[in-house]
């Protein structure tokens, strides 16, 4: 426990000192809020509810590129190996990376909620508690993706390969960027199959509507088992040596992190309840009123519909 | 030997179709700096890294203070040190970050400041280690190495990559730790220091100890011999040199003859008339007392460095 809160406190510290750290872990995820919420939703308070949750949940998922590529830059400069020689385990280095990225990830979500309710007078950021259970379980279990991913590839080379690979499904396909709804039918169906649009759907309903943990279980407990898994993977791929290769097996093994939400896509497939709430909140959207004059965001109009009651 | 902290016995290491240690034996004593020489690729890092616990070994024995490095892992890092070959740090991490860190893992531990001081770190204690020089990052390397006061420390290779006079400053540091009574386990591919730093050296290759004992032993080995190594102009025929007075060795090395001569002056002379009656001419010619260089090419016919 000691080891894991130096190594914590280490890579916070190391973190501040990183330019990229602050281009990648500040500067994206405000530009994308600011021209998501100014742009696309022309500061329109309702509409800028509908692109919060998939704004933050964007922000949340980054998590697995910065610790894929931090742990293969560790590996392959040595730096794991003398950590190998001390007494520190894989499990501490990974938990120290996992609860070093919450902690920088967490202030910069909650300084968009902040900034969507004070600049853009976003009605309501939603039940708290889902929204923090949400955005912690999304830190976490993306973070560990990432880990996961830092332990299948060799090089820097291929981990930035399997990373777009993943990104671009994740960002595209989930909802994150451009609403699932407006999406044709098939992308719809097979966005169903990935965790990100549980992540986005969960945290835009708890905005929108101001859903309970409860009534968000689905969400928070298939990203919560997912978390689990891909924690647990990478603990059991994790090398120390850049010379260490991957057998073939290890990376069969890695299919089973997407064994949870191939289950649940499924199952979503068949209810369709996830479509139709994005459907609904996209109508939402679609129908909020526009500002008297472009560019200068407004607060709804008193006789509006009562946030959370939708 | 009475007291060896650290034995290995038939030690076996296999990279697929590949055998890097060929059953390797030797003990250390307690206080006593071990050196494990040999070229590149002789199988030294690897027999040091089965040590440190960081790779399983194939066959034999080994212990670490007592305890097997893969059983007792845990209990083995608390015990010793390790300066890695091709290791770093985070380059935004400072110096006294990086000690204090370190230091934090383990039961034991030695003040940072004083180590700083004494390893010549002190003004660069608040400094990146993305801005050390490579002495320094050495220097780093060894002081990070004894933050746990260990009992016994590995240095693979410290000076490799170093300028001569940054390898001295790193010789300095570990003839300091021999002063202080600390059990090292060296590995090198220079002569010098082997030499220079070791109580008792194996000379390693192709994954074999094929000569283990003091530099004086093994110096003394050669016979008492004085080296001489020529160059001609043209190259000499089959064992003419052999034949000279007093030389009891000939060997053909990179082009150059090396000589062990028990006479050197009437060597040199029945040399010179050897070349004059031949119609050869000497390029050059040195002169030395026999090295752990001669000794490994006495065993394997090449030189070290090869």
């Amino acid at each position: 426990m000691k080891n894991f809160a130096a190594l914590t406190r280490m890579r916070i510290q190391i973190a501040f000192r990183n330019k990229m750290f602050f281009f990648f872990v500040i500067v994206m995820p405000f530009a994308f809020f600011f021209l998501w919420l100014g742009l696309l939703a022309k500061g329109i308070p309702d509409r800028c509810a509908f692109y919060l949750g998939p704004v933050v949940a964007f922000n949340v998922m980054g998590s697995f590129w910065g610790l894929s590529a931090t742990l293969v830059l560790f590996r392959e400069q040595g730096i794991l190996r003398r950590f190998h020689v001390a007494p520190v385990t894989a499990s501490d280095l990974l938990a120290s990376s996992i609860v070093a990225n919450y902690v920088l990830t967490l202030p910069i979500v909650a300084l968009e909620l902040f900034f969507a309710r004070v600049i853009f007078h976003v009605p309501s950021l939603g039940n708290p508690i889902t929204l923090f259970l949400l955005v912690s379980i999304g830190i976490i279990s993306f973070g560990s993706l990432g880990l996961v991913v830092a332990s299948v590839t060799n090089t820097m080379q291929e981990t930035q390969v399997l990373n777009q690979l993943l990104w671009l499904p994740l960002i595209f396909l989930s909802g994150a960027t451009f609403p699932l709804a407006y999406m044709p039918s098939t992308v719809q169906r097979f966005g169903l199959f990935l965790p990100a649009t549980y992540l986005v759907n969960g945290v835009q309903q708890t905005i929108l509507n101001s859903a309970t943990p409860w009534s968000r279980y689905v969400e928070i407990l298939s990203l919560s088992v997912w978390a689990c898994l891909t924690f647990f993977l990478s603990a059991q791929l994790f090398r120390w040596e850049p010379e260490a290769k991957v057998p073939r097996r290890a990376k069969l093994l890695v299919a089973a992190t997407a064994i949870p939400f191939l289950l649940l896509g499924v199952v979503e497939n068949m209810s369709d309840r996830i479509l139709v709430e994005a459907k609904t909140a996209l109508e939402r959207f679609d129908s909020a009123s526009r500002p008297p004059s472009v560019g200068i965001p407004i607060r709804p109009p008193a006789t509006g519909k009562p946030s959370g009651s939708n | 030997m009475a007291n060896p902290i650290l034995q290995v016995e038939n030690l076996v290491k296999r990279y697929g179709e590949v055998e890097a240690v060929r059953g390797v034996s030797f003990s250390v004593e307690e206080g006593e700096v071990f050196g494990l020489l040999g070229p590149n690729g002789a199988g030294k890092t690897t027999t040091v890294e089965i040590l440190e616990g960081l790779r399983t070994l194939d066959s034999g024995q080994v212990s670490v203070c007592g305890l097997d490095p893969q059983r007792d892992s845990d209990a083995l890092k608390q015990e010793i040190g390790a300066a890695l070959q091709a290791t770093a740090l985070p380059d935004k991490m400072r110096v006294i970050e990086a000690i204090r860190l370190f230091a934090s893992f383990y039961k034991r531990q030695r003040d940072p400041q004083e180590l700083l001081k004494r390893f010549g770190l002190d003004d660069k204690k608040n400094s990146f280690y993305g801005q050390l020089s490579g002495g320094q990052k050495q220097r780093l390397a060894l002081t990070m190495a004894l933050v746990n006061d260990p009992r016994v420390c590995f240095l693979d290779e410290p000076t490799a990559g170093l300028d001569p006079q940054v390898r001295r400053e790193i010789y300095e540091v570990i003839e300091e730790l021999r002063r202080d009574k600390k059990t090292v386990l060296l590995t090198t591919h220079y002569i010098e220091e082997a030499e220079r730093l070791c109580d008792r050296v194996a000379i390693i290759d192709h994954g074999k100890v094929i000569a283990l004992g003091t530099p004086r032993e093994l110096k003394a080995r050669s016979g008492g011999t004085t080296r001489i190594e020529v160059r001609l102009s043209k190259p000499a025929s089959d064992g003419v040199l052999k034949t000279l007075e007093g030389v009891v060795d000939s060997r053909e090395v990179d082009g150059a003859y090396v000589l062990h001569s028990q006479r050197p002056p009437q060597t040199i002379v029945s040399l010179v008339k050897q070349l004059e009656a031949q119609g050869n001419e000497l390029v050059s010619l040195e002169i030395a007392t026999p090295s752990l260089e001669d000794v490994f090419i006495e065993y394997t016919g090449r030189r070290l460095r090869d």
